[in-house]
């Protein structure tokens, strides 16, 4: 199904046959998780620290156990490991390689799975705006450009899925703004079904087709990213956010 | 500098006679002593001697310290099986184990070798475990997302970032094998260097002893360097 076929509102349809579909995902963190996300869709998990979000993501990877079902493309991914799930993981901290450098971390993937890796890596290298970095080893990037290499490699495999988490969490605003068009641009030429984890309400805003709210491990709502910021739910949470940070001796939330 | 400076200021001492020369001999003549050794080849028996024992044990120990620190890295149960009993073993003082093992493996060059297989062992396991303990976990479940197999995680992401914490291990240890073999051949065996010292005492020539002295230092200190090489050149490129 092409990107056309999306549902115009928060609602999922019928119709519609979804990429990926969790279907009462229950584990120590997410309770009764029903989400679909639709071919070529990007989907913002969105919710304070400690919702449950990294969780859902890890379970749509097969990283963690759960109970429930998880279905990529109608198929059932019970005892499926994530290498063969046909997903990029980016995860929050980047996690690139430390001892490889630019070209090698972008490269990993292709040579484990004993697949060509010179021209895509270069590729990819274009497309993330890093071929001047090729040589270079994680400790002499920036955040911005190890953000860039981390997305480099997350794709190297041709992912059908995408999955982030927080992945413009330690960034400037600006650089992060860059990136959120830059990986907007990408992931709509690519066509790749996406799911973004974030806490930032402007991230899933921008970067996202649908947001679903999630707290407490429960999925609260799905609705249209352009009328995320109009949601009663939205406010209620970001006003307990202000509330427990203006709490004396609270740490707050994120 | 400092080293030149202090061997003037021992030749200098020396040769003021204040104290009876073959108590406290000159430099000078030490190095001649060690020219004599090295020529007749009582040095180089005694050097191969300790050199194949020290090799044999150093080497055995340390294979068998990472290959299991790997497995208890890797392995959680593996680790919480074995950890307790190694830590029971661990604090006992490697020549503590020589009386038994002087009856296990009796006295010939085994025992040297399998003195300093633990004194190898013990830090090498610990140091392998908190190295992969180290390795942040995100990393390898993104080899693993990635499509890498868990042993191609181990080889091409687990041992490349233990590599620090292991060579550590084998610098400390190093100096600490010649120290064990030393001792053991002092105590039970008639060659090598430590059996040197150990006659050379009971037929009071210092500058014998200094010169087995020099020898051990060198070596201590070869060993050392000579991992802190192998560790730069594998990892100055990443840890800078």
């Amino acid at each position: 199904m092409g990107r056309q076929g999306l549902p115009t509102n928060g609602e999922d349809k019928e119709d519609f046959m979804p990429t990926i579909e969790l279907r009462r995902v229950t584990n120590f963190i997410c309770q009764d998780v029903n989400l679909k996300i639709f071919d070529g869709e990007a989907m913002a998990i969105w919710g304070p620290t400690g919702a449950g979000k990294t969780t859902l993501l890890n379970t749509t990877a097969g990283l963690i156990g759960y109970q429930g079902e998880v279905f990529f493309d109608d198929k059932a991914m019970e005892g499926i490991p994530s290498s063969r799930r046909g997903v990029g993981f980016l995860f929050q901290n980047l996690a690139l390689f430390p001892h490889l450098d630019v070209a090698s971390n972008v490269g990993y993937g292709l040579r484990v799975r004993k697949e060509r890796a010179n021209g895509r890596v270069d590729e990819l290298l274009r497309l993330m705006k890093v071929e001047h970095l090729k040589h270079r080893y994680p400790k002499n990037l920036s955040g911005g450009e190890k953000q860039r290499v981390a997305l480099a490699r997350t794709l190297a495999t041709s992912p059908n899925i995408l999955l982030l988490d927080e992945p413009f969490n330690s960034l400037d605003n600006q650089t992060c703004r860059h990136l959120i068009f830059e990986l907007r641009h990408i992931q709509r030429r690519l066509g790749i079904t996406m799911i973004l984890v974030t806490h930032n309400p402007v991230e899933a805003k921008d970067l996202a087709d649908r947001v679903a709210i999630m707290d407490k491990g429960r999925i609260k709502g799905v609705m249209p990213s352009g009328s995320f910021f109009s949601s009663k739910d939205i406010h209620s949470h970001i006003n307990d956010s202000y509330h427990d940070l203006a709490q004396p001796g609270s740490r707050g939330q994120r | 500098m400092p080293i030149i400076g202090v061997v003037v200021i021992w030749e200098v001492v020396a040769r003021l006679d204040l104290v009876p020369a073959y108590m406290f001999p000159p430099f000078s003549m030490v190095m001649v002593k060690m020219y004599h050794l090295m020529a007749s080849g009582v040095l180089e028996d005694n050097f191969v001697a300790s050199l194949a024992r020290v090799l044999a044990g150093f080497a055995l120990g340390s294979a068998a310290g990472i290959s299991m620190g790997i497995l208890m890295g890797c392995k959680e149960t593996m680790n919480r099986s074995l950890h307790p009993i190694f830590s029971l073993l661990y604090p006992i003082p490697v020549l503590g184990w020589a009386p038994l093992l002087m009856i296990w493996v009796g006295i010939n060059d085994l025992l040297p070798v399998m003195l300093i297989f633990i004194c190898s062992f013990f830090p090498l396991l610990y140091n392998t475990i908190t190295g992969i303990k180290g390795i942040d976990r995100d990393v390898i479940q993104a080899a693993r997302v990635l499509g890498a197999s868990d042993k191609t995680i181990l080889t091409t992401v687990i041992l490349p970032l233990a590599v620090p914490n292991i060579f550590t291990g084998l610098r400390l240890e190093a100096g600490m094998a010649w120290r064990v073999v030393i001792a053991a051949e002092m105590v039970a065996i008639p060659t090598g260097i430590g059996a040197l010292l150990m006659r050379s005492e009971s037929l009071l020539q210092v500058d014998v002893i200094i010169v087995c002295l020099i020898v051990l230092s060198l070596m201590c200190l070869l060993f050392e360097r000579m991992f802190r090489y192998g560790e730069t050149r594998l990892t100055y490129k990443w840890r800078g």
